[in-house]
Parts: structure tokens; sequence; C-alpha cells
């Protein structure tokens, strides 16, 4: 099954004639996956590799029937089209957008509750890679050669260092059945919290990774949840154990700025909750082989 | 983004809030001036930091004549502060401002901070003011008065009431404190700030509501819609090279280790830092090139990790997704005829068209120690400096 997008999943692509959008709607096309339409504000009409082009996401989702959103947007409006996707009534965005002021994003979220909870949307990041479900569907930025398909659920803060992790899997054998990325925001759309739910319900995920950085309270809020309601194995990691206080280290919401944002604090709350933790990060592969094995 | 006290008084007045009368200065003529243009006849000359806890380390200054002035600012400008906030280095004082210093009653404690877990602004105030935050959390927690803003209708007037009935105050400080409370939510609001803080926030004798310190930080990512913040910028206040770095938009953090590090992407920059760590020696740098590994940013990378006197070594870690491999590639390597490195360099590439990449490294003729891995990239590196991993 694979979580949140697999190859039936229709998709529209915001932003699809801009350089990142058409670049990487390409690449997701050659991937296998379903882009049914792309909307650009005054480019309706148009087509960008073959998918129709649509003025406004409530058109394309009329004319197209997606259900789901990948945004390739500028900061100063990344915002409005992901509100503007919320109201056409799509289910599940991906912003990849780097840059949004954390009060839009605060702003965003406060939006998506004018919806009844099953209307509301499932976010993804922004400044994420997007997540791919291998050998399925890819709704982002990554490198779609790297992941293998398989039955491990990925949720990582960070693009690059999930892509790590991915290769490290692939190189012992193991694959990916959904790679979740939550992005390097303060705000985000979702955490790793809300996709362990997901991965709790899939019937093709046998264990989890999942790579934490410093800042915010999000691991630990993940880490307790697991302890009394997750049925499968995690490993947990954190990156930044050598990163200063009160620095923003690349990720807007990497900053150690108050008790339990550092790595080691939130490695040694996932280890107290049960996570087994990789030592480092060359060791992804490795942990996650010897929790198979020993299971 | 962080602004200086004055700034950040200037923004808050603007949007309502009291401060004490003050100008900036200079020079120690200019700090003269300015006492005898407030009047009055007791002044605080305040040497301007983007760093706190500048009282104990002598930066503010009680004068009583403009001679006192003049002294205070003499002693000031031109020298490096260092107080227990801005490291052994120091922060330069190239600017003082010059306040009227009038008694007051009270100090109280006023923030605002996003707090990430309620995805909401918080505002914070205690009775307690004058201390750190911290100190009168852990002293007085009971006391922390604290108000969540609902994002759709901002502060509300009952809000700030609610926390000026219950710091003590009688009805017209009430009044005036109110006022204070929302105009700072506003400024918060209004210039995109992650941190407000106005420690104290004093009360005097007739009643008045002053703010008689003042810190403000910006979100980054909003500075393009803050064009007033942005010309707030003070470059001397940050480390040269991250100014430079700023420049051509690279994230670059100076840390104290010897290997310089050059990263796509800030997870696996954090990582690289760790695995040095891990195999026994200290990263000289955070960096991360982003997206764009072109062949100028690793070059312009290069540079800034070189002009750092302590690194004995370059680790270069790129995972090529959309950049690819042999790309990248050719990018070091022009950047290293470019920038003439006399340190060894370890390059690790993976990802997009990797094997490319690595013939174009060993074509080269440069010296370059290549790693597969992660791992071995930081070993690589430790070794080459002659440490034992």
């Amino acid at each position: 099954m694979s979580i949140l997008i697999d190859e039936t999943t229709p998709i529209l692509v915001q932003g699809i004639t801009g350089d990142k959008g058409s670049f990487h709607t390409k690449e997701m096309l050659e991937y296998g996956t379903k882009v049914v339409a792309g909307v650009t504000p005054g480019k309706g009409g148009k087509s960008a590799h073959g998918v129709p082009v649509f003025n406004t996401v409530k058109e394309a989702v009329k004319e197209t029937g997606a259900t789901t959103s990948i945004t390739f947007v500028a900061p100063p409006f990344a915002a409005d089209a992901i509100m503007e996707a919320a109201d056409s009534g799509i289910k599940l965005i991906c912003s990849i957008t780097d840059g949004i002021p954390a009060q839009d994003m605060m702003r965003v979220k406060r939006y998506f509750m004018r919806y009844p909870k099953d209307r509301r949307p499932m976010m993804v990041g922004p400044n994420c890679a997007g997540i791919i479900s291998p050998g399925k569907a890819m709704l982002g930025i990554m490198p779609g050669h790297i992941y293998k398909q398989g039955s491990i659920g990925l949720i990582s803060r960070s693009g690059t260092l999930g892509y790590e992790a991915a290769s490290q899997l692939k190189a012992l054998g193991y694959g990916i059945s959904t790679s979740v990325g939550i992005g390097g925001d303060p705000i985000n759309g979702s955490s790793f919290l809300d996709h362990l739910v997901l991965f709790d319900k899939d019937p093709e995920t046998a264990a989890v990774l999942i790579i934490g950085e410093i800042g915010g309270p999000q691991e630990a809020e993940a880490a307790a949840w697991i302890k009394d309601n997750f049925s499968k194995p995690v490993i947990g990691f954190v990156a930044g154990l050598t990163a200063p206080k009160g620095r923003r280290m690349g990720h807007a919401g990497a900053i150690i700025s108050s008790t339990g944002d550092s790595a080691a604090e939130k490695t040694e709350i996932m280890r107290s909750f049960g996570l087994v933790i990789a030592p480092s990060p060359s060791e992804f592969g490795e942990t996650v082989a010897k929790v198979l094995k020993s299971a | 983004m962080d602004v200086h006290e004055y700034q950040a008084k200037e923004i808050l007045a603007k949007h309502g809030v009291a401060v004490p009368p003050g100008t900036i200065a200079f020079s120690p003529d200019q700090a003269v001036y300015a006492a005898t243009e407030l009047g009055g006849s007791h002044w605080v000359v305040k040497a301007q930091i983007h760093a706190g806890a500048r009282g104990k380390a002598g930066g503010v200054k009680f004068c009583r004549t403009y001679h006192e002035v003049q002294q205070a600012a003499r002693e000031l400008l031109g020298k490096r502060l260092v107080t227990a906030q801005t490291g052994p280095e120091g922060k330069p004082v190239q600017r003082v401002y010059v306040e009227l210093a009038d008694p007051f009653d009270r100090e109280i404690y006023l923030g605002y901070v996003l707090d990430r877990k309620l995805e909401r602004v918080r505002v914070i105030a205690s009775k307690h003011g004058g201390m750190e935050i911290e100190e009168i959390a852990k002293n007085t927690p009971d006391e922390l008065l604290q108000v969540i803003v609902e994002p759709a209708v901002g502060l509300q007037p009952f809000q700030a009431r609610d926390l000026a009935f219950q710091l003590g105050l009688n009805l017209k400080q009430v009044s005036r404190a109110v006022q204070t409370i929302l105009g700072a939510y506003r400024a918060f609001r209004d210039c995109d700030a992650t941190m407000l803080e106005i420690n104290p926030l004093v009360v005097t004798k007739d009643d008045k509501v002053l703010a008689l310190d003042a810190k403000m930080s910006f979100d980054d990512n909003a500075l393009f819609r803050r064009r007033n913040i942005v010309d707030m910028q003070d470059a001397s206040q940050s480390d040269p090279r991250e100014a430079e770095a700023a420049k051509y938009n690279l994230n670059y953090i100076g840390l104290d280790g010897e290997i310089g590090c050059i990263v796509n992407g800030a997870g696996l920059a954090m990582a690289t830092m760790d695995m040095i760590k891990h195999a026994g020696a200290s990263p000289a740098n955070f960096l991360d090139v982003g997206g764009g590994a072109s062949a100028e940013r690793v070059a312009t990378a290069f540079r800034l990790v070189l002009s750092d006197a302590r690194v004995k070594a370059v680790l270069v870690n790129i995972f090529a997704g959309i950049n690819r491999c042999d790309w990248v590639a050719q990018g070091v390597v022009d950047a290293v005829r470019e920038t003439n490195i006399a340190v060894p360099l370890v390059v690790r590439l993976a990802g997009t068209n990797v094997e490319a990449g690595r013939k174009i490294l060993q074509e080269s003729g440069i010296n370059i120690i290549t790693a597969d891995t992660l791992k071995e990239a930081a070993d690589k590196a430790v070794a080459a400096i002659g440490k034992k991993a």
C-alpha cells in the first residue's frame, strides 16, 4: 500500500511553468508518477511536458480530478498557493519552498482549521525534499534511483541526510515503503507523529527510521507516542550533536533555543522511549539491518 | 536577523510603546551633543551591540555630567565589549545610545515568542523583571504569566488587561501597560519578529510605563518583505566570514575546529560535523552550499572555508540529487585551481552520476583524497591532519 502516494494518485503541480516546477515535473513523470495537471496563474491553456496547465487549482481539480498537489512557488506567494490548494479540496499538499516566513505558516495552519477535520488537508513541508513511494510515485525533488522499494518507512527533516539513509539501506539490500520529508522549518505542515500514525496502519511497512535534528518538540513528541502506540520497531537519529547553542544551522527550524532542543537531549528522550538509536549518520543502514534481523 | 537596542526601541515607539527619550551617538562629541539635546541631568550611556548582559560587563554607564557622558562614550566606543553572551572575542562597539535616566519603581518582564509546539505567538510577563527570563522561570515559575494569541484575530485588549491586572498595576498604569502590550504585539506581527523582549519594562513614580531595554530578532525568511528591517543590518556585529557568506547566499557558521566542511543540505552538513567529531577531530565550520553547487559557488565556499587560519584540511561532502556529481566534481576541480588550496582535500561524492564525478576528480591531476562513504570521508580527513580516527 505505502502511505500518502502511489501509482494511482493524481497529482497537480503548482508553479509548473517555472524553472524548478518544470524540471521536477519532467523527473516525476519519468519516474512513473501520475501528474495530471499544472497550475500557473496566467498560463492556463498551455501544456508543460504534455501536462495541461490551468489558471487556478479549482479549475485543475474540476477538469482532472487531481487530489494531491506539489508546490514550486516562491516564498512571497507560497502560503497563498497552499491555501488555494486547501480551498480547492486537495487532500495532500507538499510544499517544496525554502523560505516561507514562519508567521505565514502559522496562518496557513490556522487556515486549515476552517475546514472540518474530514475536509482538512494533510500538508507536508515546507522546505522539504518531498515524498516518494519507491517503485510507485515520486512527489518531490529527490533522485529516484537511489531508492529501492521495500518495507522501511523513512521520515526525515533533512533532504540530503534522508538520501544518505536511503542509499545506505539500498546498499545493504533494504528498500523503502515510503520516504516522507517533513522539512526544516520551525512550523511545518505535519510532524513525525502524523506520519508514524499512517505507517502504523500500513501493512507494507515493517519498521520506521526517523531522522531528526536540533530544535523543536517533534522528535520528543513522536518518541512518547511511539512507546504506547506504535507496534513496529523504530530507529532514530538526531543530527547536530556538535551544533552550538542559539545558532540557526541552515534550516530555519534547526536552532537550540530552549531545554529539550539539543541533539543529545532528544537522543536520550528517544532512547528512553524504546527507540533504537543509530550511533552515527554512517550507520543508518547497519542499525536498521540489526533491528530487523533480531525482530 | 538581530538589531540594536535603539533600533528595537525605534520600532516599538512607532507601534505605541513608550520608551525613554534617547539619541544614538557614534563619537564622544556626538554623545555630549545628544545629552544636551535630551536635556535633563542624568543620562545612561549604553554600548550598542547584538548581545545582552552589557550591564554586568560595564557596557552601561550612568552619568551625571556632560563630562561623564563624554568619558563614558570614549571608554566604550572603538573597543570590543565582552559580555556573558558574546563569547570571549566580544563584539565591537561602534555606537552608543544616550538615554535620559529617570528613576523608576518597578521592573517587569515582558516577552513575545513564536511557540513552535503551539504554533502561536506566546506573550510572557512577570513581576520579577530585570533578571534573565531563564532565572525568572526557574525561581518563580508559578508567577510566570502567559497568554496565547489567536492568529485569526490577534492579541486582544482583554488579554493585555488580564496580564496588566495580574502584574498588580494601578488603573493608570494598567491602561498604559495595555497600550504597551498591544503595541509590542503589533510590532512583533507587522515586522515578522521571532523574538521580542522588553526587560525591564519599568513603572515610574508618576505612573509612566516605559521600555527600559528592548531586544528584537527577526525572521530571516521574511526579510524580503521587511525592507525597513533589512536597512537596520549591522555587519560589524557578526563574524566577517558569516557576513561574507550571506552575500553569496551561503549558509556559513564559524566554529573552532580544524576541519573545514563544505556540504549540500543542512542536515547532511550537521551530520558531517558530527562524523568528524566521532572520528576524533573538530569541525571548523558549518557550511551548506545548498542546491546549486555550481563551480562559482563551490569556489566561493572554498575561499570562505580557507580564510579561516585554523583549517588544516577540507572535507567536501556532496550528495547529488539534482546536482549531478559530474557537475559538482568539475566545480570542485575548477575551484581548487582557482583558490590554490594548500591543505589536504577530501572529497566524497554520492548520488546521481557518481562514477562520472569520481573520474573527473581522478583525472584532474589535483591531489584529491576521495572517499565513498560518510565514514570514510571523516576518517580520511582526520587522518590527513595527523590525528587517529
